[in-house]
């Protein structure tokens, strides 16, 4: 039989009984869906994370201390005390990092904000002045701390959009003095709103000289970052060797001995992050796919079903010459292009649900969250809608092929 | 239209003239369910030459069927030989035989059994389906089919909206589309009323008057006379078989 009569033959067995077969695809159709949502889901995330981290900069290396965590049991090396102002001087010696045009000291913790009765709890940055620029933020009002203030310990603050307005609301706030552990600052600026547009959230946050973030608010004599700039993207690798052999100096370490800090740049953290999404989506995908399982099996209760139905269908093809074959092709193919519809209803499905929560989830947290049409989610819809089909498919078709043609036109 | 004498060349030089077309000798079939045997036929034996129209006549129960399903090599006998067109069962693989029974048999069944919500022409077309014949013939042959069984005015009716009749009409045009060597009726006319009934077999009656081989599987002794060869069948066994003395007419019968 040629594949163009067997498709008919195989459609038309469909149509015969329409409300059963759509009820019989909706599993694909939901499976097909839900594996469509994830993978954009997954992609928008990945895109959006993507996004903020190129917002930190290609030029940007972040030290932190400790060796990189690489399990729970490392957790506690996240939080030494390795990086010291020492460290800070050296490396901000052009003989040893001669391609670092910024270095940034970084304390950083919760702590709750006083004015009059209102409190806010936000983030504290202690560092010096070139965070406004490597952060690329900047005050709306007043101005921010400068080299003087923090070589002075200044008790002063800039502080973000959000905190503004939780503790003084639409009045003016340079020139106030707000109280952080117990200490008195002044605000000398308010930055203007940024969103979350890069890791950190700017605008729920203070900045205070560092000197003063560790001596009055910390109580620390290290650091919890540094931050580095580099002259150029290309120069980011040989920075980072150059930072690892100043510290190591510094610290003392030698030979095979293992460095108590660690370098990120942008690229590490695009490699980190695609491997969490990667396996994130692959998580929720397979669960998804589950429901394809499911799908499957009711496409197979259906097509024996189907095929005990029509045995005196089979019986008379046979008859008429049908081989086994020919029978086994058309209820396999019947099985493939109920499951392969579904599969295509599924990504027609899956498409406008993620449009949809792209612009809903935009619009929620005010963020720019791109819809991405997701090809490969797609093909891979197709493909495994049409695999469950066959692999479903097969049992039935196969019990169709071997029945016998006169059991078969016997059959009442 | 080729004459009559024309066709029956036309299917001689098809026919392996060696052996009758088919040759039944010691043909046996027992069933076995939970180690019980019932045996359906026992020692066959008869010939029916090529344009032969004959009759298998028997009670219910008497193993006509059984010897139909045989002879369509829908099922496979036990002991004893058949050989149609010259070979056994066992000279075909599965394939093969669904081939011979595409090109060279032609089934009518009590039932009808045409496909539901599918068109006269569509289900003439369906031994085509799986003959290899060129699809841009289908149409042509499935119309000259059911022209010849004189339903060209129920072309693209649905099975369901035809008369008994008809629809057996239909089956019998089905059969005909790949130009079979012969013609295997198991019980045409048993749900259809006598006027229907002898429709049939006047079909039968005239595709045998134009060479075409026909075995009918009846127990109704009135339409077995139309044929021009009885074969009576009892408990399995073949009871007598005699040429038909004084043949009937469908034709004289359905003007009565």
């Amino acid at each position: 039989m040629t594949l163009k009569y067997s498709l008919k033959t195989a459609l038309k067995g469909i149509q015969v009984n329409k409300s059963r077969a759509s009820l019989t695809i909706l599993g694909i159709v939901i499976g097909v869906t839900a594996i469509m949502l994830v993978m954009a889901l997954g992609e928008g995330a990945h895109q959006l994370i993507l996004g903020q981290i190129q917002g930190l900069g290609s030029k940007t290396i972040f030290i932190a201390p400790g060796r990189q965590p690489t399990g729970p049991s490392d957790f506690a090396q996240v939080f030494s005390d390795a990086l010291k102002e020492r460290d800070l001087a050296l490396l901000e010696r052009k003989t040893n990092v001669p391609n670092a045009t910024r270095v940034l000291p970084i304390v950083f913790g919760g702590e709750t904000i006083l004015y009059g009765s209102e409190t806010h709890r936000a983030t504290i940055f202690g560092s010096s002045e070139p965070i406004a620029a490597v952060f690329d933020v900047s005050p709306a009002e007043g101005v921010f701390f400068t080299d003087d203030d923090v070589r002075g310990r200044a008790e002063v603050a800039v502080i973000g959009s959000k905190v503004k307005k939780e503790l003084f609301g639409d009045s003016d706030a340079v020139g106030e003095k707000v109280k952080i552990k117990g200490r008195n600052f002044k605000v000398i600026g308010v930055l203007s709103p940024k969103g979350q547009a890069s890791l950190f959230d700017f605008d729920d946050a203070a900045f205070i000289p560092y000197t003063a973030a560790q001596q009055y608010i910390f109580g620390i004599k290290y650091f919890h970052r540094f931050v580095v700039e580099a002259d150029s993207e290309d120069a980011v690798p040989q920075t980072v060797l150059d930072i690892e052999a100043t510290l190591r100096e510094s610290h003392n370490i030698t030979g095979t001995q293992k460095n108590d800090f660690f370098m990120e740049t942008q690229t590490d953290m695009i490699e980190r992050l695609g491997v969490v999404t990667n396996v994130l989506t692959l998580f929720l995908g397979s669960v998804a796919a589950i429901s394809l399982i499911v799908g499957g099996i009711g496409i197979m209760n259906i097509m024996l079903v189907s095929v005990t139905e029509r045995t005196r269908e089979i019986g008379l093809r046979k008859a008429v010459g049908a081989t086994n074959k020919d029978i086994l092709y058309q209820f396999l193919l019947e099985a493939m292009a109920l499951t392969a519809t579904g599969g295509a209803i599924g990504i027609a499905l899956g498409a406008v649900l993620s449009f949809i929560t792209a612009i809903v989830l935009s619009n929620v947290i005010a963020m720019e969250w791109k819809f991405t049409f997701p090809i490969s989610a797609a093909l891979l819809g197709v493909g495994v809608s049409a695999a469950v089909g066959l692999v479903f498919g097969l049992y039935p078709a196969r019990q169709a092929s071997r029945k016998s043609p006169i059991e078969a036109l016997r059959y009442e | 239209m080729p004459t009559t004498e024309r066709k029956k060349e036309m299917y001689n030089e098809n026919i392996n003239t060696a052996y009758p077309l088919i040759l039944v000798r010691g043909l046996t079939k027992t069933y076995v369910n939970e180690d019980i045997e019932t045996p359906a036929l026992r020692d066959a034996s008869f010939s029916v030459e090529a344009g032969e129209f004959a009759a298998i006549m028997g009670p219910s129960g008497s193993g006509k069927s059984t010897l139909l399903h045989l002879l369509g090599f829908l099922d496979r006998h036990t002991s004893g030989e058949y050989r149609f067109d010259g070979k056994t069962i066992d000279d075909y693989s599965p394939d093969e035989i669904a081939r011979l029974r595409n090109k060279k048999m032609g089934f009518v069944f009590q039932a009808f059994n045409l496909l539901p919500r599918t068109t006269v022409l569509e289900n003439v077309k369906l031994p085509l389906l799986y003959s290899g014949t060129k699809e841009k013939e289908w149409d042509g042959l499935a119309r000259a089919a059911i022209e010849s069984v004189g339903l060209s005015h129920r072309i693209m009716h649905e099975s369901s909206q035809l008369s008994g009749g008809e629809k057996q009409r239909v089956a019998i045009a089905r059969a005909l589309v790949n130009d079979p060597l012969i013609i295997f009726a198991d019980e045409p006319t048993g749900n259809l009323d006598t006027r229907s009934g002898m429709a049939v077999i006047e079909i039968l009656q005239w595709l045998n008057n134009e060479g075409r081989t026909i075995v009918l599987i009846t127990h109704e002794t009135e339409l077995a006379e139309c044929a021009k060869r009885i074969i009576i069948m009892r408990d399995g066994k073949i009871e007598s078989d005699s040429p038909v003395g004084n043949r009937r007419k469908a034709a004289d019968h359905f003007s009565k």
